[in-house]
């Protein structure tokens, strides 16, 4: 028997409401529909042509259209930009420029994430008629010429690779992780105003987190920017104590003494490293198919703009590790694999925080890192009690310096009603641990600024 | 930016010359500029017009430029833009025989900007020189109101495309709106055919206006009125009342109503304001044209670049490059639509039916498919009909009246359909329809076609905006923004009545069922009215079906 039908099958034993069984028998479904259970109720968007005005002479006759020149000279505006969309708000307008806008994929294969602001100006346009949310599968039409009868099957396009991005994901082909980081950096540097790691505490084994500085700590006999004294007088004093000029009992006279050239000491300029503590941080996330659409577009922006604002400010020196989880949690290496893979299986919190702690403890991450657990899911958990998610939360607790939970609903169920959400409520660690512990739900329809607002709570 | 060569320059002035021997015409007078790409990309966000006003907007997509770079490195860019003289942008390192090309292409579209009709707005001034007053006023604007311009900048833009094109060139046909003529009008038009039905009355009136002109051209307007006036003492007080009644105007877009009737824009202090709307609103209405008339204009480019190049005796032994770089252009895509080659074909085959004939009544009639073919009157008129076409029509006249039957046959066109494959995750295309309705219908629905609303004011000062319903709803996340603009313009409450699809429940909707098993989802159309008023968006249903007058 199929491990899930089974799984299912023991809960069910155990009691489960109409509710927690319709949302599993669900997603079910979805794990058994033949894989990408991601296609099989997400709207996907249908490839596109260029469109009428995407045909144009310059592209078509000079084939030396634009190359992959970067305009400079724009990039000094950001701040100033972003400093009139401050602006906005205080004069009544909702802000306008969102940042870290992940764009779509191209279609043919060097598929390229990049984060850039962006902004729409909004008009009074038509839009198409969505016969059905769900996609029952047809595209725009669009025109053709040449051989075929009528119903005739002309070709055929993947509607993405195995990892293929999604509307959500960052779509990155081979090679690409270099631009995800650089641009990545770009996007911390606007957010890292925002934001600090709460709770980092001494841990022992040291490390830089931040950039050096430069201070007048060193020593340096003979020449230098500053005199220190006390030290200058305690080099003479030896001095003449050697030579026998200064004997025990008697006065002595600051005007008799000798000082030799390497006797005054100098504190001169030098470059420090500035000693923090080490971080490491956990990005859990939940593929599993209630996830799919506007959950996971919300929990990878809000994951990606947390990655981004610790690759700035910490300058890659906290460690990340990416988990995902369905029923089973498994880790990834990349930020990219993490942001971009889906599958549709059931839920089970508990697996994912089982895998964190069992890494912690392995590698005893405890002694040497603050450890921080950021987790995204839609609230679903078909450990509808948190029987065995709650032990290990608490668990996790004990280390941890912060363990951030996202629920970005996915509105199927009703809202604030979530399992993760119930059970976390109702085991009082949100109270007991506040400082530890951080809960931030999210309607389906949230935008940017609201996410960001998340981040901000699960690090305050 | 720079002028091309003096080399490049004798050549276009040489393309000039084969161009009119074959019929096109256009000023003489036209600026060819060399651009990088770091002009382009300057450009671009500008919409390739070198001084048009600066907005923020522009800087963010510059920013989201170099995001789309890295993504899509082909953009939109026009080669030449319709001002006086016409202005033409080209890379610096093309060979001569592929300038020539470009040149011939070039002037297609200069040739197109200056003779259709559709660009009649656009002839009476330059464009780039008005388009930098403008920038230079919103510079001195800004340094006077500061960050204000570009509110009121954004806010316009948001109902710029509501902007009354069709009404604008309407306006320039129409008689003058006051004085003799326009009582004259109302003298016929409502007053005659409001209070007298006797159709020979009417015509007895023509007559005798008609004769008055004849016997004294000068005075005779006037003397028909006084003596109207003598015969209908009521009429110089109704046709006040006519006057007045018509404030406010029905049919005037929602820029001219708020620059007419907002009382917000019209205080003392904001009237700078005013300045900006009209601003906006000319710049849009210079646009309008452009894509409208895409199919056309490419097509028209296209079809004598080709006629041109392949005659001109300078490129000699170029032709294969040229067929090379020709085919990119204007080759049918197995799957797609590109305006170029459409356009050309549809031109070429008119050419040829006219040529034949075979745009007749008489043609028409027959069925029999052999006499069809070899139809021939030989009229020798098939330029004179692709000209009068480039003159006379836009985009989606020129797709409904000639695609038919017979082109979409001869180019073994059809509607392609996109469905997806769950077995195997891909999009499959396939051969949908090759119905020359279908494929009609498949263009026009690729054209550019702004929502009409209607706009008034109701009893209690709201302005209420009517959405025409057209079989389309309006992007739902696009109307707070607009809105919120709106009833700033406005200031004071914004109403917008709009349909939008409501899904009909089926009973196979069952809960918790995985959504692919749905069948397909029936929608009713539903009224709603969105009202913004403290910057606060409700959307309601409203009961009443029907179009609110």
């Amino acid at each position: 028997m199929n491990p899930l039908r089974a799984l299912y099958d023991n809960l069910k034993q155990r009691g489960l409401t109409p509710e927690q069984q319709r949302v599993i028998e669900f997603e079910l479904r979805l794990a058994e529909q033949n894989g990408d259970g991601f296609a099989a109720h997400a709207p996907i968007e249908a490839p596109r042509g260029p469109g009428l005005a995407g045909w144009n002479d310059l592209a078509l006759m000079d084939d030396g259209s634009p190359s992959s020149l970067i305009p400079l000279s724009a990039l000094n505006t950001l701040d100033a930009l972003l400093e009139r969309d401050k602006q906005r708000e205080e004069d009544g307008f909702p802000r306008k420029i969102r940042v870290g806008r992940m764009m779509k994929p191209g279609r043919d294969g060097s598929d390229k994430v990049v984060v850039v602001p962006s902004t729409v100006e909004e008009k009074l346009i038509h839009d198409q008629v969505k016969a059905q949310e769900d996609g029952e599968g047809e595209g725009e039409d669009e025109g053709g010429t040449g051989e075929g009868e009528e119903g005739e099957i002309i070709g055929e396009q993947p509607v993405r690779q195995e990892q293929g991005p999604g509307d959500s994901g960052a779509g990155q082909g081979e090679g690409g992780a270099h631009e995800l980081e650089s641009n990545a950096y770009d996007l911390g540097r606007i957010l890292t105003e925002q934001f600090k790691l709460p709770n980092l505490k001494d841990k022992g084994k040291k490390r830089s987190l931040t950039r050096y500085t430069y201070d007048l700590t060193d020593k340096n006999r003979g020449f230098g920017q500053i005199l220190d004294k006390k030290a200058t007088l305690r080099r003479i004093l030896q001095t003449n104590i050697g030579l026998g000029r200064i004997s025990g009992q008697e006065r002595v006279d600051p005007l008799d003494l000798m000082i030799a050239p390497r006797d005054r000491v100098y504190r001169i300029l030098s470059r420090e490293k500035d000693y923090e503590s080490q971080a490491v941080v956990f990005f859990v996330r939940d593929y599993s198919g209630s996830m799919s659409g506007k959950p996971t577009e919300l929990i990878v922006s809000q994951h990606v703009l947390i990655y981004s604002w610790l690759a700035y400010q910490y300058q890659n020196q906290v460690m990340t590790r990416f988990i995902l989880h369905d029923t089973e949690a498994r880790e990834v290496v990349s930020f990219h694999t993490y942001a971009n893979l889906r599958v549709a299986g059931g839920t089970q919190v508990a697996s994912a925080y089982r895998l964190v702690n069992k890494l912690v403890e392995r590698e005893n991450l405890q002694q040497d890192y603050n450890i921080y657990v950021f987790h995204g899911t839609d609230g679903d958990d078909w450990d509808t009690k948190g029987e065995e998610t709650l032990p290990e939360l608490r668990k996790m607790l004990r280390y941890a310096a912060r363990v951030g939970i996202t629920i970005a609903e996915n509105g199927y169920g009703v809202s604030g009603k979530s399992e993760v959400e119930r059970y976390v409520r109702k085991s009082g660690l949100l109270d007991e641990r506040n400082d530890l512990l951080r809960l931030d739900v999210m309607s389906k329809d949230s935008n940017e600024g609201r996410v960001i607002e998340g981040i901000k709570h699960l690090i305050s | 930016m720079e002028l091309i060569s003096q080399h490049a320059k004798k050549i276009m002035e040489g393309c000039k010359e084969r161009a009119r021997d074959a019929g096109l015409s256009f000023q003489d007078e036209s600026l060819e500029y060399i651009v990088t790409n770091r002009d382009l990309l300057q450009l671009s966000p500008k919409m390739m017009i070198p001084t048009l006003y600066d907005y923020w907007v522009q800087d963010v997509e510059v920013l989201k430029e170099q995001g789309r770079y890295e993504l899509y490195p082909n953009n939109p860019y026009e080669t030449v833009i319709n001002t006086r003289p016409p202005i033409s942008y080209y890379n610096d390192n093309n060979p001569d025989w592929l300038n020539v090309m470009i040149f011939y292409h070039v002037i297609g579209h200069i040739d197109f900007f200056q003779n259709n009709i559709f660009f009649r707005h656009t002839r009476e001034y330059d464009f780039t020189g008005r388009a930098l007053s403008d920038k230079r006023l919103f510079a001195k604007l800004r340094s006077e109101k500061g960050r204000w311009v570009d509110y009121i900048i954004e806010f316009s833009r948001a109902v710029d495309n509501l902007v009354g094109y069709f009404d604008v060139l309407a306006g320039l046909e129409k008689t003058a709106s006051s004085g003799v003529e326009a009582m004259i009008d109302y003298y016929f038009d409502v007053f005659l055919q409001k209070n007298k039905k006797a159709i020979t009355r009417y015509v007895r009136e023509i007559e005798l206006y008609n004769k008055m002109v004849h016997d004294d051209p000068v005075e005779a307007e006037r003397r028909f009125l006084d003596s109207v006036k003598s015969r209908h003492p009521e009429f110089e007080s109704l046709y006040d009342k006519s006057r007045k009644e018509k404030k406010p105007r029905e049919g005037i877009d929602v820029l001219r109503f708020l620059m007419e009737y907002s009382p917000f824009l019209n205080r003392e202090d904001n009237r700078w304001m005013l300045t900006v709307l009209e601003v906006i609103r000319s710049t849009s209405l210079y646009f309008q044209p452009q894509i409208r008339t895409k199919i056309m204009n490419e097509g028209w480019a296209s079809y004598w670049h080709e006629k041109l190049f392949l005659g001109d005796d300078r490129i000699g032994g170029h032709e294969v490059e040229y067929a090379l770089v020709n085919a990119k252009v204007t080759s049918m895509p197995r799957v797609g639509l590109n305006p170029y080659a459409l356009g050309m074909r549809l031109f070429d085959y008119l050419e040829e039916k006219a040529e034949k004939g075979k745009i007749s009544f008489d043609y028409n009639r027959i069925e029999d498919k052999y006499r069809r073919r070899h139809y021939d009157r030989k009229t020798g008129r098939g330029k004179e009909f692709i000209f009068s076409i480039r003159e006379n029509s836009a985009d989606s006249m020129f797709i409904n009246s000639f695609i038919d039957q017979e082109f979409v046959d001869r180019h073994r066109l059809f509607v392609a359909g996109k469905r997806l494959n769950k077995e195997r995750m891909t999009w499959q295309y396939y051969v949908k329809s090759r119905r020359a309705e279908d494929y009609r219908q498949m263009v026009s629905d690729s054209l550019y076609h702004p929502p009409l609303v209607k706009v008034s004011v109701d009893a209690d000062g709201t302005l209420i905006l009517n959405h025409v319903f057209e079989g389309k709803p309006l992007v739902r996340e696009y109307i707070d923004a607009t809105l919120m603009g709106l009833e700033f313009l406005w200031g004071g409450k914004v109403c917008l009545y709009t349909s939008e699809p409501v899904p009909v429940k089926t009973e196979a909707e069952q809960e918790g069922a995985a959504r692919t098993e749905r069948p397909k989802q029936e929608i009713s159309w539903k009224r709603f009215r969105y009202t913004m008023s403290g910057r606060k968006l409700v959307r309601e249903p409203i009961e009443v079906h029907g179009q609110r007058e």
